[in-house]
């Protein structure tokens, strides 16, 4: 057995006493699809004489994420974006791939924000405390969610060399760590700003953010209230406007800035040494911070926030050419120091210290067991390996990793009322196990009108899924046949190509022909076209339809040669044999003569077919008796209109012949 | 069109519909009601485009539409119609036709009126009912007309508790979408593609004309009737192929264009600008379809795009000149003389768009992707 990777969770039912009790349950849809979990559990009493049937199914689902409005919309959102990432053109290589890849990664996080911020809003502005609480919740996870993937993007997508990963660092820190704007819109706003209370927390939080320009404007207002220390700030100020940054449009080459950046070095150890800020500590910690002194970065512990702050500050001060290859080993030294022991690494920073460490399946594995939904790992997933990061590693189940949390992320979506049009497109590009999932998945989407069985059907149809097209037109000719409605049923075993249900249903037509003597839904019936070939019974339908049209047109000629091919044919049923020839009475009657001599033979040969095979009944009851009488009576009228019909034929014939 | 505006209102969009304007207004469009389906609850919600004036800073741009009010609908909101001002006429999937009342004042809808059991199915043999879900609605004030998958048609007045007419077993398929033909006379399209008119003075349950297309029986989903020429029919299938119909001839359609790739859900003339038509589909596309480019003089008219230009077109009296462009528009059968210019309005495709609606310059449409798109600039 594998071992576990986190101690699953206990659920308590209120209401029950497991040991009075017991349990049974059974995963519901979307079984362990991750999204959600429903079980039903039903409760037996022990006393099972006494309480026949279980009394109580409880339905669980654990996780409500997916029932969540707001993240509707970025269930929603993202999948376009999945769409089109997948459209990609796989010939595209190089630059232009790479930042195409940037650009989804960058919309991918933009809906997240976007999110965030609704959530945010709504947490502000709920008047239910609990209800905030969930939704300050649902901002924190998201929140996460995004700084997680900004630094995927930074070391996975992005994969930026030494030099400007620092400076994608730097703005990765200044996105997710924002107090500052507030805190400095607060400082300026006030009368007189360097005596604010915040105003050197202000100075130093920019200055480990990096925003040395920032920083220097608000010395200069230092400067300006005080003379006395204004010498120290502009002295403070040179220093800043002097550090040697890499910008993007500059051409110089790494070594030529880490000569500069040394000598920047050297100068700020200088001033230390001569004790120039001695006077002011506040300068002088600035002074040792942009030293990249850790035991005064670490003294800044409350406005640094969180070790991945400390650690990009640190490498900011003390190796800003840093490689993507020496990380893991500053990650994990600054988490070390800024917890000090005091408190143990929490998921996050795990899941953060992984991805330092270019470990994605690691990153990947975490995020799964931390997060409650499938959502940010299956897109994860899918954009790492679009970028070709995840060839090596297979599962030892199923497909591929990138396939396996997509179809687990398609499968919650499927759960879920009304979100399941979305997991079809996830299915699609599930390239080895998507098509199953997808079947097993769609027949069991209720059908509750029409229109959304016309969309099920597209969608199955669009796949060539030939199988359950055949099943949801049977449950909807099924449906139309319960409600009485034989030409939709109709309809929809024709759409199936069910030739057996067709069969079912024009015998319907045809009895209820026979019970009412007019037929039903003509407009169907009328204009079947090519469709009539489906199956016999219907095309007996459909000409025996026909046939009735000529003679109420006055076609006898044609209607009698139709109605002959129908019996001599046997494409009519014998069962209906009676009721043609019966049919064909008036037709013998008509005063110009419309069966020939070779026509009344046959149908002489049918009628005595059809009364030589009649069984003979042993039992007779009186209502058996009536009907044998009538039959009798009928086949009497039928013998004899025959002969006459041939007689006049015979004279008719040999008339012609004789002129 | 750069500018089109989405917003996720996370329910799946069955019906987008813009409010009238009163008569003789100069206002353009802005508030549109929508109806929801295949959610656990479904709802009726009017939304507002207009300009807010005081919007706070999270209260999204401008352009952008807000939610007025919403109400519970109890079933999947399968048609939805104005029937004046204040009140909206829905169809349900549990075969229940229900208006709803706009209250400008405090911004509320309020149930109005209902039939709750306006399409049903007859078991066989047995008289116990089960709903049917009622597919389109269209309304004349005081006049509202529903169809269902029943094959029913009903004529309801407004303020009558029972239905005026009703026309059991109308159609042996089902029914998917009506509107008006003229007054007294309707026009329902089927499963089994066939176009019906059916005229309310005429007793029994026979249309009195039938036009179909030929062959493949393809189910027709929409229709619309040309605005000022009310022999001109538009009809959408589930080939997503448009149809223009001529119903004072013929029994089948003048003209088929091949348009989407699958189920053309609806399909609308614009009201006040005919030769301009819109269509969208199952395949998650929206087209433009415009009939009136190759007539100079024409165009230079209604390209100016506002209301009182239109307006003009209409008033001048020069109908005889209108009538002979919009006949070769949309009827005339000569395609390398009348080219027709068609622009897809959304920028990328994925699911659906279920409904569309054209007010003046204004357009809105909701989608299976839980998405309402607005603009507001359509002739420019």
């Amino acid at each position: 057995m594998e071992e576990l990777d986190g101690e699953p969770t206990v659920t308590l039912i209120p209401g029950v006493n497991s040991k009075k009790n017991q349990m049974c349950f059974d995963w519901g849809p979307g079984g362990d699809a991750g999204v959600c979990y429903i079980f039903f559990f039903c409760f037996v009493s022990e006393k099972s004489e006494m309480v026949p049937s279980c009394p109580f199914i409880y339905i669980i689902r654990k996780d409500v994420d997916v029932y969540s409005q707001i993240l509707r919309k970025l269930f929603n959102e993202s999948h376009g974006i999945f769409l089109g990432l997948q459209r990609i053109d796989e010939e595209l290589t190089g630059k232009s791939r790479k930042s195409q890849l940037v650009r989804v990664s960058k919309n991918y996080r933009s809906v997240i924000r976007a999110c965030m911020e609704e959530m945010h809003q709504l947490a502000i502005a709920a008047k239910d405390p609990a209800n905030g609480r969930q939704f300050s919740s649902q901002v924190s996870i998201l929140s996460a969610v995004e700084l997680i993937w900004n630094l995927c993007e930074i070391l996975f997508i992005e994969v930026a060399p030494a030099g400007p990963l620092l400076l994608h660092l730097l703005d990765w820190v200044r996105l997710h760590v924002c107090e500052v704007d507030s805190l400095s819109a607060d400082v300026l706003g006030s009368e007189n700003p360097s005596k604010h209370d915040s105003f050197w927390n202000l100075v130093t939080i920019l200055v480990l953010q990096g925003r040395l320009d920032e920083a220097r404007q608000m010395l200069s207002k230092e400067a300006d209230a005080s003379p006395a220390s204004a010498g120290m700030c502009r002295t403070m100020g040179d220093l800043m406007r002097t550090m040697p940054i890499l910008s993007p449009g500059n051409t110089q080459t790494l070594t030529e800035l880490e000569l500069k950046w040394q000598h920047w070095h050297e100068e700020c150890e200088r001033y230390l040494q001569d004790s120039t800020f001695a006077t002011s500590p506040h300068l002088e910690s600035l002074l040792k911070i942009m030293l990249g002194d850790e035991a005064a970065l670490l003294e800044q512990k409350e406005l640094l926030s969180n070790w991945y702050h400390f650690l990009v500050t640190r490498l900011l001060y003390s190796n800003p050419t840093v490689k993507p290859i020496d990380l893991h080993y500053y990650a994990q030294s600054s988490l070390d120091l800024f917890l000090g022991g005091e408190s143990s690494p929490e998921p996050l920073d795990n899941i953060l210290l992984a991805a330092f460490e270019f470990d994605i399946h690691q990153v990947i594995k975490e995020c799964s067991i931390a997060l409650s939904n499938w959502w940010f790992v299956a897109h994860l997933t899918d954009l790492l390996d679009h970028c070709k990061l995840l060839q090596s590693h297979n599962l030892y189940f199923g497909s591929n990793m990138r396939e396996f949390l997509l179809l687990e992320y398609a499968s919650g979506l499927f759960a879920h009322p009304s979100l399941w049009q979305l997991g079809v497109d996830y299915f699609d590009y599930c390239p080895e196990l998507g098509r199953v999932s997808l079947e097993l998945h769609i027949e069991r989407i209720p059908l509750n009108t029409e229109q959304k069985a016309l969309k099920v059907l597209r969608i199955c149809e669009q796949r060539q899924m030939t199988e359950q097209v055949r099943s949801i037109c049977k449950i909807l000719a099924m449906k139309a046949v319960r409600n009485n409605r034989l030409g939709s049923a109709l309809s929809w075993s024709i759409r199936a190509k069910d030739a057996a249900f067709a069969t079912l249903v024009s015998d319907r037509f045809l009895r209820d022909y026979c019970e009412r003597g007019c037929f039903s839904d003509l407009d169907l019936i009328d204009n079947l076209g090519p469709a009539m070939m489906l199956s016999d019974r219907l095309t007996f339908l459909g000409k025996y339809r026909e046939f009735h049209r000529m003679y109420g047109e006055k076609r006898f000629a044609d209607a009698a040669s139709l109605l002959l091919s129908l019996m001599t044919s046997r494409i009519a049923p014998r069962s209906f044999w009676m009721t043609l020839l019966t049919d064909a009475l008036p037709l013998l009657e008509q005063k110009q003569v419309i069966f020939s001599a070779e026509q009344t033979y046959e149908l002489m040969r049918c009628l005595e077919d059809l009364t030589s095979r009649r069984p003979v009944r042993g039992e007779s009851d009186t209502e058996q008796l009536q009907d044998d009488d009538i039959e009798t009576t009928k086949v009497e009228m039928l013998r004899l209109a025959l002969a006459r019909n041939l007689a006049r034929a015979i004279v008719r014939e040999g008339s012609l012949e004789g002129s | 069109m750069e500018e089109i505006y989405a917003k996720f209102v996370s329910q799946k969009i069955s019906k987008t519909r813009w409010r009238p304007l009163p008569p003789g207004s100069l206002q353009t469009a802005e508030t549109f009601a929508t109806g929801s389906w295949d959610n656990e609850e479904n709802y009726v919600s009017l939304w507002s485009i207009g300009d807010f004036g005081n919007l706070d800073s999270d209260g999204g741009f401008e352009g952008d539409h807000q939610l007025l009010c919403d109400i519970r609908h109890h079933g999947d909101v399968m048609d939805l119609q104005f029937f004046d001002q204040e009140r909206i006429v829905a169809a349900s999937s549990t075969g229940c036709v229900t208006v709803f009342l706009h209250h400008p004042n405090n911004q509320t809808l309020s149930l109005n009126q209902q039939w709750t059991t306006a399409h049903y199915h007859t078991g066989p043999g047995s008289p116990s009912y089960s709903s049917a879900p009622c597919t389109g609605v269209v309304c004349n004030n005081p006049e509202i007309v529903t169809v269902g998958e029943d094959g029913r048609i009903n004529l309801f007045r407004a303020d009558h508790k029972e239905a005026v007419r009703t026309i059991d077993n109308a159609d042996s398929s089902t029914l998917h979408a009506v509107t008006f033909l003229r007054t007294p006379e309707i026009l329902t399209v089927n499963s089994i593609g066939q176009l019906k008119i059916w005229d309310f003075r005429q007793q029994g349950n026979e249309p009195s004309q039938i036009l179909s297309l030929t062959g493949d029986r393809v189910p027709l989903h929409c229709v619309d009737r040309h605005p000022n020429q009310q022999h001109v029919v538009a009809t959408g299938g589930q080939d997503g192929m448009l149809s223009i119909w001529d119903v004072r001839q013929g029994t089948m359609p003048v003209s088929l264009l091949k348009a989407h790739e699958a189920e053309m859900w609806e399909v609308h003339f614009h009201p006040s600008n005919p030769d301009h038509l819109f269509t969208c589909s199952e395949d998650g596309s929206l087209w433009h379809w415009d009939a009136s480019t190759d007539v100079p003089e024409k165009s230079s008219l209604f390209h100016q795009g506002g209301r009182s230009s239109t307006f003009l077109s209409h008033s001048i009296s020069n109908q005889a000149n209108v009538h002979q462009s919009a006949i070769s528009s949309w009827l005339s059968t000569d395609p390398a003389k009348d080219r027709i210019e068609i622009t897809s309005l959304l920028p990328s495709r994925s699911l659906s768009v279920n409904s569309l609606d054209v007010l003046g310059p204004c357009l809105v449409c909701g989608t299976d992707a839980e998405a309402i798109y607005v603009t507001r600039h359509l002739f420019s």
